[in-house]
């Protein structure tokens, strides 16, 4: 996956809690066996209608914030189904960073191994946020390494992230490589409770 | 010694590292594998030379994908691909797989239990969050995403931060007419949607110890639906005896040596939990919702809300937006609501005892004309159980469709669809926005309650129906 450190992009504010991943991604994307390619399919039935229509009142189809990078939303983003495609739908459409009060741990886990930054801000900071990201071309700019959030007129918030997901984050890591020069340990485990060596 | 859950002494006998600044490496005993959520995994795989580390320990079954009606004709071109790309797979890897002519083959979350390869201690994972219903027999499991199947495929272990613990005590004996289903959702209305977020779940307390393993599996199914990724219930006698003689339980003198260890896993007396919440069974009735997240509900006695009975303007805002989806007007009684669908399955409610308690309440009645309803029994095995019962008569005399086993309408992926703008009563597990299809307008609720609005074309409470007598 892609490392992400400073990163500045553009804003889209959508003011819902409990957005779940049958809402990011509907199940009918569901059955392509590759990973990438769901982008067009984000918000699905939001910014379409029955006859595939585009939705005039829906966010994304507003030209103005079409092309934004970083996702504003309420608590409990990503909830529901363990469905991957929601981050790489959400990625593939040009969605580096998400900005909520709170997330679905399989959501949280499943962003970060794709190397899209959950970041988690207060309700108070996530509203000042949602506020001004209704202005179109509102910019942020997100300092992993400092583990901030910043605009260009005094807005700056500290965010809390698990030391372990940030290293990887920020180094990009494939976590199978990394788990595999521990594999001496998963074999002693192997052997201690399962009696046998399988490799 | 410290008195520790049974959360604990899982976790703790699967750590196969523990660094300060990282999550626990954590050992899977059972992976379970289906069509929707494993492609990308294993052509990742491919890509990596990498091998599956234990097929021994990985189990894989279709179900998201496949039709009810005619199992050998699958409309759609890509879920087709799909179907036969898990084949590929499985036969490449050298995994076991239930395929659709399989005797076994069901739902991800039925087979497992039933085959007996779900057991007490385990650690159990899935590309599927209602993998949680495995930890009604007190293992530890939970749903992953596709990255971490192809991690757990490689190195058959998962890295896990360790989470805190959630009990959830259910005080009271079961009122009559209230099922499983009305205990699950009734906490989820009471507590919220993100109520277990971090946590892990035991639900504890009079009433789950006196539930069938089928019940249990349905409460600890839906965990996920407020927030915790695992649910389970400490094993006891009832766990042991549903597991003896089961094809992949240990048998004989093996079963014995291990119902003792099983049944030494239950939370100790005394351990401390980071959170309790309560709840008694005389506020549960028989359950229904009413909105598009599964904490939206309340009991059928109750009358559709209006958003300023809530108090932060978030919510408010949710269920404005929620009726409007739900075609719903403030005030309108539950009872008056209209049905146009019945879906009776899924992962949380399509085993035997569900099939049994639905068809109690259409035995001798009749689906109203305008409405279709279907049953979708959770596996092969299921279904032939309940054909020698003679339950698919009940069904079918009654006017419902009696369907071959698969996930179905809960998701829709199949061509078991609920059309824009109609309403399904419905046995599964979430009610949000097009879950049932494009514009379809989801209520959950217990098995009864959905065989009883199907007779009645209306959400009615099945304690009304004379002659029901669970």
């Amino acid at each position: 996956m892609e490392p992400i450190n400073q990163f500045t992009g553009t804003v889209c504010p959508i003011n819902r809690a409990n957005i779940d991943t049958d809402q990011i991604i509907p199940k009918q994307f569901l059955k392509r066996i590759e990973r990438q390619g769901f982008g067009q399919f984000v918000f699905y039935n939001w910014r379409f209608d029955d006859d595939g229509n585009k939705r005039e009142d829906f966010i994304l189809n507003d030209p103005q914030f079409a092309d934004s990078e970083i996702l504003v939303a309420g608590e409990n983003f990503g909830c529901g189904s363990s469905r991957e495609h929601a981050p790489w739908a959400l990625l593939d459409y040009g969605f580096r960073v998400i900005i909520a009060p709170s997330y679905a741990d399989i959501f949280y886990n499943n962003s970060v191994k794709n190397g899209i930054l959950a970041v988690k801000l207060t309700d108070e900071e996530v509203e000042t946020l949602l506020q001004k990201s209704s202005t179109p071309g509102f910019k942020l700019h997100i300092n992993l390494e400092e583990q901030s959030v910043s605009d260009d007129s005094g807005f700056k918030a500290h965010f809390d992230i698990d030391p372990y997901w940030k290293k990887m984050l920020l180094n990009g890591w494939d976590e199978i490589s990394v788990t595999l020069t521990a594999e001496d340990r998963i074999r002693q485990f192997e052997e201690r409770v399962y009696g046998k060596q399988y490799s | 010694m410290t008195k520790k859950t049974v959360i604990e002494k899982i976790w703790e006998n699967h750590v196969v590292s523990r660094e300060e600044g990282k999550p626990d490496l954590l050992y899977i005993d059972l992976h379970l594998v289906h069509e929707v959520t494993s492609p990308q995994a294993f052509e990742g795989l491919r890509m990596n030379g990498r091998r599956v580390r234990r097929p021994d320990l990985t189990y894989a079954t279709m179900d998201h994908n496949v039709p009810t009606i005619n199992r050998h004709i699958v409309n759609d071109p890509i879920s087709k691909t799909q179907m036969e790309t898990l084949k590929q797979n499985c036969r490449e890897f050298g995994i076991e797989l239930a395929d659709i002519d399989h005797p076994d083959q069901g739902i991800v979350h039925v087979i497992g239990p039933q085959l007996g390869l779900t057991q007490p201690g385990k650690t159990i994972v899935c590309g599927d969050s209602h993998t949680s219903t495995h930890g009604a027999f007190g293992a530890l499991a939970f749903g992953i995403g596709t990255s971490e199947v192809e991690h757990v495929l490689a190195t058959q272990t998962i890295w896990q931060k360790k989470p805190k613990t959630l009990q959830i005590k259910v005080n009271g004996k079961l009122g009559f007419g209230v099922q499983a289903k009305d205990i699950i959702l009734a906490i989820i209305a009471k507590f919220g949607v993100n109520a277990g977020t971090g946590y892990v779940m035991e639900f504890t307390g009079e009433a789950i110890r006196s539930l069938s393993m089928e019940e249990r599996m349905t409460i600890c199914n839906m965990s996920i639906e407020a927030g915790a990724r695992a649910g389970l219930v400490s094993p006891d006698v009832t766990t042991v005896e549903y597991l003896r003689g089961r094809r992949y339980a240990p048998q004989g003198e093996e079963f014995e040596k291990a119902a003792k260890t099983w049944l030494a896993l239950a939370s100790d007396e005394g351990a401390e939990y980071d959170k309790t919440l309560e709840i008694d069974t005389a506020e549960i009735e028989p359950q229904m919702t009413w909105g598009t997240n599964p904490s939206m509900g309340s009991g059928i006695s109750g009358v559709v809300p209006s958003p300023d009975n809530f108090e932060r303007e978030a919510d408010k805002e949710s269920v404005r937006h929620a009726l409007e989806y739900m075609g719903l007007e403030s005030g309108t009684k539950l009872t008056e609501i209209p049905v146009d669908y019945v879906f009776i399955g899924s992962c949380t409610n399509s085993r035997l005892s569900d099939l049994r308690a639905a068809a109690e309440v259409a035995k001798g009645r009749k689906v109203q004309d305008h409405v279709t309803a279907i049953v979708v029994p959770g596996s092969q095995t299921v279904k032939q159980q309940a054909e020698a019962e003679g339950l698919d008569q009940i069904f079918i005399n009654a006017g419902f469709e009696w369907r071959e086993s698969g996930c179905s309408m809960c998701l829709a992926m199949n061509d078991d669809i609920v059309p824009p703008g109609k309403r399904c009563a419905s046995t599964s597990n979430r009610n949000f926005e097009g879950r049932q299809g494009s514009g379809a307008r989801t209520h959950l609720v217990s098995p009864s309650m959905a065989a009883a609005a199907a007779v009645m074309g209306r959400f009615t409470d099945v304690r009304e129906l004379a002659g029901v007598n669970q």
